[in-house]
């Protein structure tokens, strides 16, 4: 085990799956050469170590870089792709959407797409065309994976299953994570398994389910409601699809209680899937409504006051699970 | 003048395009049978010799990716015409087990890679697939299929860009077959030739008769040679006309019947008939043909004999190790 920030954890993996198989390769935008020289990228310095048949800086050309991976993995390769910010996503769509996810099935199951996309994500005063949570849409595509690495370890672990799945498997990074998240991570190949949720703190009175940056947010208000004697159980999805029912409702079933976090914003978001989930199964077991901790249903404002207000804060999740619990 | 080619090339060259011929008019005939196709069928009649030309130029190791007009391509490069029919009945038996239709054909152990409908898309895929190509250091290229029409599509540009950046084993073909849906090419296109656009890429940018399969065959052989050998990659417009329309249900009120005409004149397989019969290489079409009708109706029996796949089928073929949620 050493500590490493999560870019560096992501960093690892990518050099690790590099090392391990000559049909991995790397493609982005300024992934190579970038105008950001920062050690805790996770594409840093891995042009200069495997050289740049393996590491690609390609053009501004956001179709073209899925449709490379597209194109290679049903050729055998297992491309690695970068989408430099989540929004930009819509101009890759139709080639993930309309092609990675659905040619195997069109197919008859005679071609695969074995790539992975790691898209970044997350706040960084940019503005709503540089940031925006679409996980929920990638969640609702037959033929996708989606997972979303709250630390260093799952980082890692997860980007190593992403990039050795026989199927596409979109990874969403969080930035301001990569430098400010510190952990220990494992050495070596060691990987999470897709579809396999964590329990990041057990409790009593109450589940919540997260996934990404949002997962700390949710430590942060378990610690101050552990103060007040409640007890709050944090479920860390880290990956969306496949999704690890099984813990969820376990956990709910214990608790009787159920919140949802996320930063995306809340009308059809991924937490409505998850209370969906919830009502369906576990109908006579709750003791309350279950609720929802989402961003409001605006674009992601620029100013920093307003970026701010838009994030789901530690004291907006205590507030509601003192409301759950009946102690507000 | 074109050299010479060899007699049993030129044979292959036209009973391809024969078995393309009535493969096609056999879809046209089902096509207009109450419930026998499924949705709508689009058939290359006309555009005949750019499968067989391009197809018969390319190499064993080398690799298609074509669009919603693609029996032709799949034909020409030996896919099997009875899986074939079964696909696009959505039959069992299908290539595809049913799940593609006419529409998203693939075979990829005969090197057709991929098909996409979403016009303007297949240049992307084969952009990818020919940088696994260029990856691995083979002696291979990638001919993918595109229209016109599809020539407006970011994509298509994007696709040019990318290869011509990395110098990656695409040959782009353009079949300009004068119409994207109901649009001329004039509505939709401000130039007169897409292969134009080629040097802008800093590709060459060849055209020729799209009906004449020895000049297809000629300069896709010569494009080819130089995507395998490391020279970037190419662009082939292919100058033909949408013989059937964009589909079989369109009745192609737009289209003006003199120019039509003109263009059943110019019929690439009565044009390479004639050029054969000059040069005493074919005795008589009439074994080519014939040959071509027994392929199709074995085809045609062989689908209808095989059973409609299991409605619940449908829930597979999504990941290769399927996913358990529950409901």
């Amino acid at each position: 085990m050493t500590v490493k920030s999560f870019g560096q954890a992501v960093a690892e993996g990518l050099t690790l799956a590099l090392e391990m198989d000559e049909g991995v390769f790397l493609a982005g935008e300024g992934i190579g050469t970038s105008i950001h020289v920062n050690p805790h990228l996770p594409t840093y310095q891995l042009l200069e170590r495997f050289g740049s048949r393996r590491v690609r800086d390609t053009p501004v050309s956001e179709a073209a870089i899925a449709g490379l991976a597209v194109g290679a993995s049903c050729m055998g390769l297992r491309p690695v792709v970068e989408i430099m910010y989540f929004p930009f996503f819509t101009l890759a769509s139709d080639m993930i959407i309309n092609h990675a996810a659905k040619l195997r099935y069109l197919s008859g199951g005679l071609s695969s797409f074995p790539l992975t996309v790691r898209i970044k994500s997350g706040m960084f005063a940019a503005g709503c065309q540089h940031s925006h949570y679409l996980e929920a849409w990638l969640a609702h595509v037959p033929g996708l994976k989606v997972v979303y690495p709250s630390n260093p370890a799952d980082a890692k672990g997860l980007i190593l299953s992403a990039v050795f799945d026989p199927d596409p498997v979109v990874i969403i990074e969080e930035m301001p994570l990569y430098w400010s998240i510190h952990d220990e991570v494992p050495e070596g190949d060691v990987r999470v398994a897709l579809g396999k949720a964590r329990v990041a703190r057990e409790g009593q009175d109450a589940t919540l389910a997260a996934y990404g940056g949002v997962v700390h947010v949710a430590l942060k208000a378990a610690e101050t409601l552990a103060k007040e004697g409640i007890s709050l159980e944090v479920i860390d999805l880290r990956s969306l699809v496949p999704l690890d029912t099984a813990s969820v409702l376990d956990s709910v079933r214990k608790t009787g209680r159920f919140v949802t976090l996320h930063d995306a914003t809340r009308f059809c978001g991924f937490g409505a899937e998850l209370v969906a989930m919830v009502a369906e199964q576990c109908h006579g077991e709750l003791k309350a409504p279950p609720r929802r901790v989402a961003a409001p249903d605006i674009p992601v404002p620029f100013t920093p006051p307003q970026e701010e207000f838009y994030r789901p804060s530690a004291d907006t999740v205590a507030d509601t699970v003192r409301k759950l619990v009946g102690r507000s | 003048m074109q050299p010479q080619l060899d007699r049993n090339l030129r044979l292959t060259l036209l009973s391809n395009m024969v078995l393309i011929r009535a493969f096609e008019d056999r879809i046209s005939e089902l096509a207009r049978e109450q419930g026998r196709l499924p949705g709508m069928q689009i058939t290359c009649h006309g555009q005949e010799a750019i499968a067989a030309g391009v197809v018969r130029a390319m190499i064993r190791e080398d690799v298609i990716v074509t669009n919603h007009r693609s029996h032709g391509h799949m034909l020409a490069r030996g896919v099997d015409p009875n899986t074939l029919m079964a696909e696009i009945m959505g039959k069992r038996d299908g290539l595809n087990r049913g799940k593609s239709g006419t529409l998203h054909l693939a075979d990829p152990a005969r090197n057709v890679l991929m098909t996409s409908t979403v016009v303007g898309a297949a240049p992307l895929l084969a952009m990818g697939a020919a940088f696994a190509q260029h990856y691995r250091n083979e002696q291979a290229a990638t001919s993918v299929f595109f229209g016109d029409g599809a020539a407006a599509e970011g994509s298509v540009h994007e696709a040019m860009n990318m290869a011509a950046v990395w110098k990656l084993p695409v040959l782009f073909v353009c079949e300009s077959n004068c119409w994207a849906g109901a649009q001329s090419h004039d509505e939709h296109c401000p130039i007169k030739r897409v292969a134009d656009r080629a040097p802008g890429y800093d590709m060459p940018g060849v055209v020729v008769d799209g009906n004449d399969v020895e000049a297809v065959y000629i300069a896709a052989k010569r494009l080819l040679e130089q995507c395998r050998t490391g020279r970037g990659p190419a662009f082939l417009e292919c100058l033909t006309y949408r013989m059937h329309g964009h589909g079989e249900i369109d009745e192609q009120h737009y289209v003006d019947k003199d120019e039509l005409a003109a263009w059943a004149e110019r019929d690439p397989i009565e044009l390479y008939v004639k050029v054969l019969q000059t040069d005493g290489v074919l005795d008589s079409r009439d074994a080519v043909e014939k040959q071509a009708v027994q392929t199709v109706d074995a085809a045609v029996a062989f689908a209808d004999a095989s059973p409609y796949p299991p409605p619940e089928e449908a829930l597979e073929h999504i990941y290769v190790h399927p996913i358990g949620q529950e409901g």
